[in-house]
């Protein structure tokens, strides 16, 4: 059995906003195994991003954390003073790779530079030394070692992308999270950065935390996956019975919405409404509004993730 | 056969790139940004075309042309019959955009925030004078606001943009286009900034605005699988030109040219048990820019079956490989 690397349990975070509390994370627990790829999908304003941001333990302001917990390797980051944080969780123990990463890169500094400070600043290496290994570091994400020496935007789309990728592994992190690595990215170049996260994947044997909305591009890599809908996990489970027996109506629905290459649909599905504003989220299950299948019980009380099968679990009073 | 309502013969645009100090004084020739270098199609009546490809492949520039904001390097455009190439004077220009409409990518910064919807719609309204009376033209905005379900009209029509959500507010920007009673809609990208139960929602719309008010559709696109759904026929746009062009599904079931191939490899796809391999993608390297455009046919470098002394040399033709089915390429049938 493989070791768990992180675990959250009932994790919250609120935002404390002038119009009110917005409940951007509620309540949300899961586990990620050593190697495993863990796939967070959901609609704009789900909660899958500040989740994200929450797991490397710095909440977008004015959002705060409210509750819960959150183990990396056995070790609670919740409540830890923010210079510990920096100084021996993030980049060490858990990291990120940015959405867009033409904003993530400084213009003015070359690769070399920005790719190294982690390194001296954490593990206290010399200068040579640290170009050495993000040297290494770029040639693993099929980029030429000489890059250390140009500026990004000497670089297209493609490369800046692996450069942050191979930013965020410099540091051996046990847990990476990809919050969508792909979306700014034309098609081919999203394929070539998916296949590289694959290959990490394996020979790295990487966990990680695939955001993103994109159920196909989430199908091509999580083991996995967990969808989010108004701050809440309402399904997680293995990702072939995800796709194949999704269990929650939100589930069903997003799959059935979603355009297929080479089979006819007559017609796509798709969700009438919006999803709720998280200040004043609907009563009972926070789905019901735009539930084809809602019942009374569904307006009165919140449904619990519950077992269906073997890893698999969802929200639902249907179950 | 019917006559197409839209043709469009070899059209291009050049953009030119600002030389320097130095180059201009070197006496360098000035060069050019070749964003759309020859390209020719035609839409039927009722029928969705959709252009696809990569970013700066020409697809938005070749609708920018269709709509008349840019005027072509070279090249004609017909609707229905009319060369509407030059089209010089003030009336012309007005009279096309009436039957030529627009919708853009993004809902949220294609209409003014200080607008009620009401303004939105009546805006076209007032420019092309339809519409006599007030009330005439709070009957056409409240019969366009239900065409595309924003229902009832009397509940949105003295909102603003920012009080709608991006679902509704594509839709709003539909029935803008939609108002005028146009013959033909470019539609660049309108789904691609909406999530996925949303993106059906609008794709269905336009679908059935089709089948219902007869609309014809250039579909601009950077999602294979969408314009598979909603198309009939797909081009595919390398670098200003067309390399293949076809029936949507002949195109994306049976591709010939290895660039369309390498590109439906590409798009993922929602089946789980492919997430331990490592996709085959049939293509290298990267677009080059379209300053530099290389010599013969000008994906040769990124081509895996490229021919030494043929690809490298000599550009190659949009032929029709087989009925209705239109390849650019030296070795169309025989990879």
């Amino acid at each position: 059995m493989a070791k768990t690397v992180l675990e959250v349990k009932d994790l919250k975070m609120y935002y404390f906003t002038s119009r009110g509390v917005v409940r951007a994370v509620d309540n949300v627990s899961f586990e990620l195994k050593k190697g495993e790829v863990l796939g967070l999908a959901g609609e704009s304003g789900c909660g899958k991003s500040s989740l994200g941001f929450t797991l490397m333990g710095m909440p977008t302001p004015p959002g705060k954390i409210v509750g819960g917990s959150v183990k990396i390797d056995g070790r609670e980051i919740v409540g830890l003073p923010e210079d510990v944080l920096r100084r021996e969780i993030r980049w060490q123990k858990i990291s990120m790779i940015f959405q867009g990463a033409m904003n993530a890169l400084n213009p003015v500094y070359t690769i070399g530079y920005q790719m190294i400070e982690p390194l001296i600043y954490h593990r206290g290496m010399e200068k040579e030394e640290a170009l050495d290994r993000a040297m290494r570091y770029l040639e693993l994400v099929g980029l030429s070692p000489e890059i250390v020496y140009r500026y990004p935007h000497e670089l297209s789309g493609g490369m800046k992308q692996r450069v942050v990728i191979a930013t965020a592994l410099i540091l051996e992190p046990d847990v990476v999270i990809a919050d969508e690595p792909t979306t700014a990215l034309d098609v081919v170049v999203q394929a070539q950065i998916i296949n590289l996260m694959k290959k990490l994947k394996k020979e790295l044997g990487l966990s990680m935390i695939f955001i993103t909305h994109d159920l196909s591009i989430l199908a091509e890599i999580s083991d996995r996956v967990a969808i989010m809908y108004a701050g809440k996990i309402i399904e997680i489970g293995d990702s072939q019975k995800i796709y194949y027996e999704p269990a929650h109506p939100y589930t069903q629905k997003l799959l059935a919405a979603i355009p297929r290459l080479h089979e006819d649909v007559d017609k796509l599905e798709f969700i009438p409404g919006q999803p709720p504003n998280l200040i004043k989220p609907p009563s009972g299950c926070r789905f019901h509004p735009r539930c084809p299948y809602a019942m009374q019980v569904c307006r009165e009380q919140e449904p619990e993730l519950k077992e269906i099968d073997k890893d698999h679990h969802a929200a639902c009073w249907l179950l | 056969m019917t006559k197409p309502i839209l043709k469009v013969e070899n059209l291009k645009k050049y953009f030119p790139v600002k030389r320097g100090l130095l180059g201009a004084l070197r006496g360098e020739p000035p060069k050019f940004v070749r964003a759309v270098d020859g390209v020719s199609f035609e839409v039927y009546k009722q029928e969705v075309f959709a252009l696809v490809g990569e970013s700066g492949c020409g697809k938005t520039t070749t609708g920018k042309l269709v709509m008349k904001l840019l005027e072509p390097t070279d090249g004609r455009i017909y609707l229905e019959g009319k060369d509407v190439t030059d089209l010089k004077t003030q009336e012309e220009i007005k009279a096309y955009r009436r039957k030529v409409q627009m919708i853009f990518q993004d809902p949220f910064s294609s209409m003014n925030p200080r607008f009620r919807i009401y303004d939105v719609l009546e805006e076209p309204l007032l420019i092309h004078g339809i519409g006599e009376t007030r009330a005439e033209r709070e009957e056409l905005i409240y019969k366009a606001l239900e065409m595309v379900k924003i229902v009832p009209p009397e509940d949105y029509v003295g909102r603003h943009p920012h009080m709608l959500s991006g679902g509704q507010r594509q839709r709003v920007a539909i029935a803008r286009a939609l108002i005028l009673n146009p013959t033909f809609i470019v539609a660049d990208e309108p789904v691609s900034m909406l999530d996925v139960s949303i993106r059906a929602e609008i794709l269905e719309l336009m679908k059935e605005l089709k089948e219902k008010m007869g609309v014809t559709y250039l579909y601009i696109t950077h999602d294979l699988s969408t314009a598979r759904y909603f198309a009939d026929w797909i081009a595919v746009m390398y670098l200003g030109r067309i390399v293949e062009m076809g029936p949507a599904r002949v195109v994306i079931d049976n591709p010939i040219h290895p660039y369309t191939r390498a590109l439906l490899a590409a798009v993922p796809e929602p089946i789980p048990e492919r997430r331990n391999i490592i996709k085959e993608l049939p293509i290298k390297g990267e677009v080059p820019s379209a300053i530099n455009i290389p010599p013969g046919c000008r994906f040769h470098p990124r081509c895996i079956y490229m021919e030494r002394g043929l690809c490298d040399v000599k550009h190659p033709q949009l032929v029709e490989y087989e009925h209705n089915h239109w390849v650019e390429c030296w070795l169309a049938g025989k990879i």
